[in-house]
């Protein structure tokens, strides 16, 4: 019976080298090392010998067992690696062909632009307040120290609706009234919101012009807010908005809202303040309109302006984003064409 | 404004580089918009960027002042002349030229005083005068019909002065001037254009620039001299002047020249006005134009003689309103309508000028003028403004007296100007000024605490320090302990007599000349407001990224549109779903297809699409944007609306799919929506057949949370699409009210534990009539499938040869688990049994084989 098992040996053995990939493979182990190969048959074959025998040729058996386990595992192993090595070698692919496009989807760059905005300003403890857009004269003019046939009307062509009173806001600051109105519990309380949305103003739609643009106006008021807490708020949005060491300037300027106005201007991020086209070689870029909240706003607010004070600044998000992507026509904002949108 | 250095150096010096003035200038709130230099060269100073200038700067050596003592004939060409300058040489230097002013000195001998000109030498580089596009040529010999010439007289086109290329520039003799001597300090400019906000109206003069000046260097102003030379007849009995309106009109001044010459200015007023961008008349109006500009009062020449005329006698000036019907031919030619408020300035025959815009026709200065009335007056500057929005007129003296011009200031225009034009044109200036002043404003003086400056500067300034800026300012300053006394200048408007808005004033001037640099940076020290959380900003924004992420572009659309481009969105004889309600309607719309507000976003969504199709075969789009809604006796309301397009192909085509992508359609339109609905975790939603006009009515449905409806969405209606010519594209659109789904978005949603127990998945397919929705039928399964139904997705939906006709076969694959067992395929054969059994009695389903 040794016979046997030496001839099953050799065969297994044989037709293991023949084997070349993992489905003949697992053929060969069937056939020899299954339930019904050759080996399961060997030990059934057990149960016939003499008890002298039984003993000597079990262990044969599974000697012969575990040798061709042995043997497998290493084919097993060889066979793979000649795959992993095959496959290595020639699977390549040609990775210069087109990607299967992805839909990527965008927000529109005022709205980028108003997140950036709020984040820096929400730090600072600045809440969003909205504000309504169709607006009444009263509010959006002479609360704000602009009364009938103020010269600085002229500043601001107006869209009037169909009732005289009642006109498009021309700016976010008419929600200045409204938020102290709102927050400031008659006078008593401390406020520090930003009022982000869309202002209109009849003009002609040119490339650096448009009838509508949004705004976000800024607004602190506190028993001691303070001119120096107006630069340093505003030195700070600079540093994050722009550049860590941005440098920031102030200019007198007059919005009847504030007094003392200031234009503010940063060192144009684009020629770091050496002077280019874009800052027409000033070295500086206008990026806001700001000041204290003037007495008579304060007190239309609801305030005493010789107890309380405030300051107040404004900015327009849409010419921030110009600069910064050297856009050159204000039209591509509300254009709504998808070949300007997806570049954001 | 136009504002020459060498003008303002009348008035203060200036020691400083006139690019560091212009850099003080701006961030003091004078900004200046750009520099034009005249021959000087420009300045680096540190710290300060300028566009660099492209100018002609003069040499020192080569353009010289030069006088022509002789001009000679030409011996072969007629229309030239050799012109003899005496340039400091030894000899004089002859120039061939064709000015046309030098011609009449031909062969007259010795020119006594000779002419002052500009003498530029050979090597010299000027403007070509002769070419329409600015080009240098530098001088070099050469001869000119037989006679060399190697240098010329200059025109002020040739150095840059103006365009002007007629005759060479002819100055005026002045006892410092030497022959040879550097033009550049003769001529030599730099001119500051200035743009003044419409509190600056103090600053809009070459005196008014100076005082500013004068305050931020801290050096003395030098006013002009306001006397003037009467030896004539007192002006009293000779004119009166009547004022109707002192609201309108609260000063009116008149003095009076008699026996005057009006002929051409002399060079230095010519030549300033010219600097200015304004045109020289005659001295007479030259003058006029000159205080406008000098001291900001504009004034009025009238020709005297012409007025007496008129009235057969002694005029009298009345200042009024206008009468019914009335009209006035102005200087421009124009017969205007005078609006009930237009203030005039009459006699007693009629209206004579619009008061403080523009005089009239009749009684201007003409060259015959002999005997000039000069009005000098102060106007209500919002009465100005009115006239001017009425008749549209804008003069350099509207601009002044719109923006407010303080009533003190008039009577030193008419003397000044009255005695400029006596040494100008000659003549008898009668004796004394003719004030009517009825109105004058009340001085203005305000109380300011240091300490309030200290805490709303939020820096020390001492009380000396503030008091001094306000002095050089020309306030008058008074101390008292801690408080500073001021008392407003009298050439100022705009300090206000309100205690605290007056220090508010005072404040800004203090800050200003101090320089806001100076004012230190620090951090909110103040108490902090409460905290509060916008929820609907953060909806708002949660909305955006959850399209944004499932590849939609964001949108934002004009939000005018007009009632027509609205209409397309409805159906022939369908009753529109647009939101009830008049339009918000734009009185002074900036198009007519412009003109009112939207009531929806879809008419932005579809507009969009149809100009991206241009470029795009696939589109996803959304909006989030308010419409506008008018109400009764209220401000509009202006909720927030969701718009989302999607239209295209599915997926965009690519090499390894070759076919051509299914067009996007309801379901996926669907998925957007349920997907936004699963981000802002709100459930109980649920759809009806769609109500909304402008889609397929078999193709669309209504969203709705809870009871209400909170929009439609759905295939564009095939007219309507067709009207936007998208009939070949397949539309989706959704419009949705943004504010429910902020109400019903969950904030606090629960996580609960993931499972470890093993699912079991099994697909069945029931066949139903085929009029049963699939949600019908889901609904069914979900109840009868309880608690350990954990999904039923939906994969097949069936119709042909192999089922009944009438009937479908949906397909679902079931998903079963128990968080707390693992299940037996005996427990989930009990729960199929359930819902099949459910299915057979109340979808009177079968199963599938």
């Amino acid at each position: 019976m040794s016979n046997s098992i030496d001839q099953v040996r050799d065969e297994a053995l044989q037709s293991l080298e023949k084997t070349a990939d993992s489905e003949t493979l697992t053929g060969w182990r069937g056939k020899y090392l299954g339930r019904r190969g050759a080996v399961a048959k060997l030990f059934g074959e057990i149960g016939a010998l003499p008890q002298s025998e039984r003993a000597a040729f079990g262990r044969q058996v599974n000697a012969l067992q575990s040798e061709l386990n042995t043997a497998f595992e290493r084919r097993e192993a060889l066979i793979q690696s000649h795959a992993l090595a095959l496959d290595l070698e020639e699977g390549e692919i040609d990775i210069t062909l087109p990607a299967h496009p992805r839909r990527r989807g965008g927000l529109h760059p005022s709205t980028r632009t108003h997140r950036e905005f709020q984040a820096i300003w929400a730090d600072m403890g600045f809440h969003v307040y909205r504000s309504r857009e169709v607006e009444e004269d009263e509010l959006n003019f002479t609360l704000l120290n602009l009364p009938p046939h103020h010269p600085a009307r002229d500043m601001q062509d107006t869209f009037y609706t169909t009732d005289p009173n009642v006109l498009l806001r021309t700016h976010t600051s008419p929600g200045q009234i409204r938020a102290m109105r709102d927050l400031g519990a008659g006078g008593s309380k401390p406020i520090r919101v930003i009022l982000p949305g869309m202002c209109y103003r009849q003009e002609q739609i040119t490339a650096r012009s448009e009838i509508q643009f949004t705004q976000v106006e800024g607004l602190a008021i506190g028993r001691n807010i303070r001119m120096s807490d107006l630069k340093g708020a505003i030195a700070e949005f600079a540093k994050r908005m722009y550049h860590p060491t941005a440098k920031v300037r102030f200019r007198a300027s007059y919005f009847p809202f504030t007094e003392p106005s200031m234009e503010v201007d940063v060192e144009c991020f684009l020629c770091g303040g050496a002077g280019c086209r874009v800052c027409k070689y000033s070295g500086w870029l206008e990026i806001a309109g700001s000041g204290m909240v003037h007495p008579t706003v304060l007190r239309n607010g609801g305030y005493d302006p010789s107890e309380w004070s405030g300051f107040a600044f404004g900015m327009g998000p849409e010419r921030i984003t110009m600069l910064k992507h050297g856009i050159q026509d204000i039209r591509y904002f509300w254009s709504n064409d998808l070949r300007f949108l997806q570049q954001f | 404004m136009l504002v020459p250095i060498s003008w303002l150096r009348e008035y203060v010096d200036i020691d400083v580089p006139v690019e560091w003035l212009a850099e003080r200038l701006t961030v003091a709130g004078l900004e200046v918009a750009h520099i034009k230099y005249i021959g000087l060269p420009q300045r680096e100073v540190p710290g300060v960027q300028m566009p660099r200038s492209d100018h002609l700067v003069w040499d020192r050596d080569k353009l010289l002042l030069g006088r022509i003592v002789e001009v000679k004939a030409h011996p072969r060409a007629d229309r030239l002349v050799l012109a003899m300058v005496d340039y400091g040489a030894a000899e004089l230097e002859q120039c061939v030229t064709g000015a046309t002013n030098l011609i009449g000195y031909k062969d007259q001998g010795e020119i006594n005083p000779p002419i002052w000109s500009a003498f530029a030498m050979e090597g010299a580089t000027v403007w070509d005068g002769h070419s329409e596009k600015p080009k240098r040529i530098t001088l070099k010999g050469k001869e000119l019909r037989g006679i060399y010439n190697k240098s010329m007289v200059c025109s002020e086109k040739e150095l840059g002065i103006s365009d002007e290329h007629e005759g060479v520039i002819v100055m005026d003799h002045d006892d410092n001037y030497v022959p040879g001597a550097p033009l550049a300090d003769a001529l030599g400019d730099v001119v500051l254009d200035i743009e003044f906000t419409p509190n600056l109206a103090r600053c809009f003069s070459m005196i008014g620039v100076a005082r500013e000046a004068a305050a931020l260097l801290d050096v003395e102003m030098r006013y002009p001299s306001f006397d003037f030379l009467a030896e004539g007849e007192p002006i009293v009995g000779q004119v009166d002047i009547d004022i109707r309106e002192p609201e309108l009109n609260p000063r009116f001044t008149l003095t009076l020249l008699r026996d005057t010459e009006v002929k051409p200015s002399p060079f230095w007023l010519q030549h300033r006005l010219k600097l200015i961008g304004q045109r020289p008349r005659n001295n007479i109006v030259d003058v006029t134009n000159y205080l406008t500009f000098e001291l900001g009062t504009p004034l009025h020449a009238f020709d005297y003689d012409k007025l007496v005329e008129r009235a057969g006698g002694a005029p009298t000036i009345i200042t009024r309103l206008p009468e019914q019907g009335e009209t006035l031919e102005t200087l421009d030619d124009i017969v205007r309508d005078l609006g009930a408020e237009t203030i005039l300035v009459a006699d007693t025959a009629g209206a004579l000028s619009l008061g403080g815009v523009i005089g009239g026709g009749e009684t201007e200065i003409s060259e015959s003028t002999r005997n000039v009335l000069l009005e000098a007056a102060a106007w209500n500057n919002i009465g100005i403004r009115k006239t001017i929005k009425e008749q549209r007129v804008y003069t350099e003296a509207s601009a002044r007296f719109s923006r407010g011009v303080h009533p003190s200031q008039p009577v030193l225009g008419c003397q000044r100007g009255i005695e400029l034009m006596r040494r100008l044109g000659g003549g008898t200036v009668a004796a004394g000024v003719l004030d009517r002043y009825p109105l004058p404003p009340e001085s203005v003086t305000v109380d300011l605490p240091i300490q309030r400056v200290n805490r709303l500067l939020g820096m020390e300034v001492t009380l000396e320090t503030a008091a001094d800026v306000l002095r050089r300012l020309e306030f008058a300053v008074a101390l008292e302990g801690d408080v500073i006394r001021a008392t407003a200048p009298d050439h100022r408007l705009d300090i206000s007599s309100d205690q605290v808005v007056g220090q508010a004033d005072l404040l800004e001037e203090i800050a200003r000349i101090i320089g806001y640099d100076k004012i230190p940076n620090s951090i909110m020290a103040d108490e902090m407001p409460p905290q509060w959380e916008n929820t609907s900003v953060i909806i708002e924004e949660r909305i955006r990224d959850i399209l944004v992420a499932q590849g939609l572009y964001e949108v934002i659309s004009y939000r005018f549109t007009s009632r027509e481009s609205e209409t397309m969105l409805v159906p022939t004889g369908a009753a529109s779903s647009l939101p009830e309600g008049d339009y918000v309607e734009i009185a002074n719309p900036a198009a007519s297809e412009r003109d009112v507000l939207r009531k929806t976003l879809l008419i932005n969504m579809l507009e969009s699409a149809v100009s991206n199709a241009r470029y795009q075969t696939s589109q996803q789009l959304f909006e989030a944007g308010k419409v506008y809604l008018q109400r009764r006796d209220q401000l509009p309301e202006e909720p927030l609306h969701l718009g989302i397009l999607l239209t295209g192909p599915r997926h965009d085509s690519w090499w390894q799919d070759s076919d051509a992508a299914a067009a996007m359609d309801f379901y996926d339109l669907k998925g957007v929506i349920e997907s936004l609905l699963a981000g802002l975790h709100i459930d109980g939603y649920r759809y009806q057949r769609g109500s909304h006009s402008s889609f397929h009515p078999g193709r669309s449905a209504d969203l709705y949370l809870g009871r209400e409806c909170i929009g439609s969405f759905g295939e564009l209606h095939p007219e309507v699409a067709a009207r936007f010519k998208l009939a070949d594209a397949k539309v989706v659109c959704a419009e949705l009210q943004v504010a429910p789904l902020i109400q019903h978005h969950q904030r606090l949603h629960a996580i609960p534990s993931l499972p470890t127990t093993p699912a079991v998945l099994e697909d069945i397919a029931l066949v139903v009539s085929a009029d049963r929705t699939a949600g019908e039928v889901e609904a069914v399964i979900r109840q009868a499938g309880g608690r350990l139904l954990k999904d039923v997705r939906l994969f097949d939906v069936y119709t042909g040869d192999q089922i009944p006709p009438g009937k479908k076969s949906l397909a679902y694959s079931l998903t079963y688990q128990d968080e707390n067992r693992t299940l037996t395929d005996k427990n989930a054969a009990k729960i199929r049994k359930k819902i099949i059994g459910a299915a057979r009695h109340r979808l009177q389903a079968e199963l599938r084989a």
